[in-house]
């Protein structure tokens, strides 16, 4: 009995040692898809980033280091869609961890309950440059995306976590609704809820879909928020440089113009740029997206030509200091896209 | 979504109380706390009932928004030029295509052509690796054909077969590598059987189109093999708790075969003109051996030194008990920026020394004169440094260097396989994508072994293009 109870004793305090006890280690691919889980998490959390928010997330290096952050990891949430086909697998395979292997429930792939744009049909080859079977993996631009990762990932730190599962859906609840504050306007958002206003603005123009209500009660708040800044230039056309900012454009009504690049992930041809040069001047393209890891030599030149405003913006949150957060990048994109937009036509 | 998350509160309630059970079992030392524990409880209901109300408000503003036609008095006709179909519900994500994913299969091809100042007889004995260009013209480098996948939870399967087209025009295929790796062991551990490259330094498991010039470093074509150091075994690695990335390698694998060239070899290939033989595996150590340490650093946040230490033991049949001792080390640092675009700029700087104990038996030659037993010892070094310094491109410069000790047998400085060599390299790479490559490389050669040729210079330039192709499945990228 007495030589028992040091080994009981010992065994608790094994137990008690055990993670289950410390915060929960959470790390994402990317800092967007941290910066989500920091807010859903809050501090119940340890939420780290492989990739930084300047690098290109299509060719980050499998070094030992992120196999290290990968070892000690509870969930691993990766962007999907084939994003990190270059790196992940051997990261993954490298640390050792069985609980973050495909199909774990310690491995949550992000891209499975967002909206998808650009999901290829028919037949695909490698002539057709860097394309993506699963579709464009550049969702995290479009704010309703963002809204379902958090859902997603308060259900996983919930399954996890279960004791705190409540704690993981309040936060998510809470994020969420500061996403549709963001994105309509506290006011209408107050007015209508959330959920009402995704609704009609899966039909496109938010407004347009709300203008029965407002007919019907003219005490309704006014559209606010990121929906509000770029309604004016509905229908414009954006020069991007590679195809990472198609759920922004589409989320806001704008049209793109095409990409710098001729086919994604090949580098500007002089006869591709003279074709955009030429179908960029009218109707006029003001503004070209530029990521911060593209070199924007073409992107100038084509501006310079066209009179366009290269805008080279964050595509992540630490995409650049004013990026601290999802927000702030959001608010950063937002704003200087409408900026160098101009005057939105009468 | 709303539905979702209504369907999985349901079950809460019920799973708290087994958690809330256990919860109080683990403080019952503490009376204090069950109090606090019930606040806790309550607190949490409170909050579940909350969210079932926000939940039933929002399902009820979603039905008075709807599509639903006229069934909520609040909603206008819609305006003629209004179409009236419902919009999608914003949170139908399209559903996830299913992919099988049984089999990842790729084929990658590489080519070479090239003129040299030295001779095909003497480019044969300077280019010793078995994927080096080694002939004036066109070679048939490496066509490999690489098979990976999971084999069930808890394997993973690999396969790299190899063709080849050598000089006579024949065609060879071999298998290069087929093995499985464990993917669940607890621990940090991680089990590798079958036939496998040799951990041994950073080179000697790396593919041919991987490489960042066209040939293998001399010293790793002498003390590795020309074909590299590999065969049939099995490998434990451990990676260590260590704060930093520290990773511990050991394994076993046949000793015998041209991919153990410094151990058995090729049967009855003699080394330093010391006939060896395979009597056959009487005892543990008849098998090869081989221990890897590699260690990784993050110097800065955007770069990495990785230092590793190499042993190989095995017995190499030249006499009784003879055996050979390789020893390595490496170090590799490579400094890419955050901003990189598509992984260029980058600064890769990657070296690798190497040394070889080998024991040579007593033997009598075919002309009955008798020869000690000795030791020869081999060395050399490999350092190179690449530069990615603009999209698509990158430079590199290598310089090689191998030497051996004085032989009894052979006189050193007439055994290309023991000389001492030195070697510069400048290797210019253009890669349009991940899948292709072309390459022009410059050699030049010092091999003082090669005046034992006719009309051979010791000295040579030799000028290579390379040229690859990737078909199939979408590789990760060691690092």
């Amino acid at each position: 009995m007495n030589a028992t109870s040091p080994l009981r004793g010992l065994a608790a305090l094994l137990l008690c040692v055990s993670p289950a006890a410390a915060a929960l280690r959470v790390v994402t691919t990317t800092t967007d898809l941290a910066d989500v889980a920091r807010a859903v998490g809050g501090d119940l959390v340890e939420v780290s980033s492989i990739a930084s928010g300047t690098q290109d997330a299509h060719v980050i290096e499998a070094r030992p280091s992120t196999m290290l952050v990968a070892r000690k990891a509870d969930l691993l949430v990766e962007v999907g869609m084939e994003l990190e086909i270059g790196w992940l697998g051997p990261v993954v395979e490298g640390a050792r961890n069985p609980h973050i292997a495909a199909g774990q429930p310690g491995r949550l792939d992000a891209s499975a309950t967002v909206r998808r744009l650009e999901v290829p049909g028919g037949t695909l080859d490698r002539s057709m440059g860097d394309v993506h079977a699963l579709g464009n993996p550049h969702y995290w631009l479009d704010p309703w995306n963002v809204r379902v990762i958090a859902t997603a990932i308060a259900s996983r730190l919930g399954e996890l976590d279960a004791a705190n599962a409540a704690r993981y859906r309040g936060n998510s609840a809470d994020f969420e609704q500061r996403v549709d504050e963001a994105m309509f306007g506290a006011p209408l958002v107050a007015k209508l809820g959330g959920d009402a206003l995704w609704q009609a603005a899966s039909a496109g123009d938010v407004e347009a879909a709300l203008a029965s209500r407002r007919a019907a009660d003219p005490s309704l708040p006014a559209l606010g928020g990121w929906s509000a800044k770029l309604r004016p230039w509905r229908g414009a056309r954006v020069l991007t440089y590679h195809r990472s900012w198609s759920y922004l454009l589409d989320r806001f009504g704008l049209q793109s113009a095409g990409e710098i690049e001729p086919k994604p992930g090949i580098p500007p041809t002089p006869g591709h740029l003279a074709e955009l040069v030429a179908s960029c001047r009218t109707p006029p393209v003001k503004a070209i997206l530029v990521e911060p890891f593209y070199n924007d030599q073409a992107p100038r030149l084509v501006a310079s030509q066209i009179g366009a405003t290269v805008l080279r913006l964050p595509l992540s949150v630490g995409g650049d200091a004013a990026a601290k957060d999802w927000f702030a990048l959001m608010d950063h994109v937002v704003g200087d896209l409408a900026a160098a937009l101009g005057a939105p036509a009468p | 979504m709303i539905r979702l998350a209504r369907g999985a509160l349901r079950p809460l309630p019920l799973a708290l109380v087994p958690l809330c059970v256990l919860a109080t079992t683990a403080a019952a030392q503490q009376p204090a706390d069950i109090d606090s524990l019930r606040r806790e409880v309550a607190a949490s209901r409170a909050r579940l009932d909350d969210e079932r109300r926000r939940l039933d408000e929002l399902e009820a503003q979603l039905a008075s928004l709807g599509p639903a036609p006229a069934s909520s008095p609040a909603a206008q006709p819609p305006p003629a030029a209004q179409p009236p179909p419902a919009p999608p519900p914003p949170t139908s994500a399209a559903p996830t295509p299913t992919r099988l994913r049984l089999l990842d299969i790729s084929l990658n091809g590489l080519f070479a052509a090239g003129a040299s100042t030295a001779s095909d007889d003497a480019l044969a004995l300077l280019e010793a690796g078995g994927h080096d260009p080694h002939q004036r013209g066109f070679t048939v480098q490496n066509v490999e054909l690489s098979l990976l996948g999971a084999v069930d939870p808890y394997l993973k399967g690999e396969a790299h077969v190899v063709m080849q087209i050598d000089s006579s025009g024949e065609t060879n295929v071999e298998l290069e590598e087929a093995f499985l790796t464990t993917q669940t062991l607890p621990h940090g551990l991680q089990l590798k059987a079958g036939q496998y490259f040799t951990d041994f330094g950073r080179q000697n498991a790396t593919h041919p189109h991987s490489w960042d010039f066209v040939n293998q470093p001399v010293i790793a074509s002498r003390l590795l093999g020309g074909d590299g150091l590999r065969g049939p075994g099995a490998r434990l690695s451990w990676l260590t708790p260590a704060p930093w990335y520290s990773e511990l390698m050991l394994s076993v694998q046949n000793a015998r075969g041209e991919t153990a060239a410094s151990f058995f070899g090729a049967d009855g290939e003699p080394i330093a003109g010391h006939p060896r033989e395979h009597p056959g595996v009487h005892a543990p150590d008849d098998m090869l051996v081989s221990a890897r340490w590699l260690n990784s650093f993050t110097v800065t946040p955007h770069a990495t030194l990785n230092l590793g230490a190499s042993a190989a033991f095995g017995p190499n049949g030249s006499g009784n008990d003879a055996s050979t001792r390789l020893a390595g080390a490496d170090a590799f640092l490579k400094w890419t920026p955050a901003n990189a675009q598509r992984g260029v700029p980058f600064v890769a700087w990657q070296t690798e020394i190497m040394a070889r104990d080998f024991e040579a038996g007593a033997f009598v030659d075919e002309t009955g004169v008798a020869h000690a037993a000795e030791e020869l010892r081999d060395w050399g070094f490999v350092s190179q440094l690449t530069w990615g310094f603009r999209p698509r491109w990158a430079i590199g410069w290598r310089i090689d260097r191998a030497e051996g000790e004085d032989s009894d047998v052979l006189d050193a400085s007439l055994d290309p396989l023991r000389d001492r060599r030195t070697r510069f390299s400048t290797a210019l790479t253009f890669r349009p994508t991940e899948f292709s490559k072309l390459r022009f490389q410059h050699d030049f050669d010092h091999a003082p072994f090669l005046a034992g040729l006719p009309d051979e210079s010791t000295d040579a330039h030799s000028l290579w293009i390379q040229w690859e192709f990737n078909l199939g499945a979408h590789g990760a990228h060691a690092f």
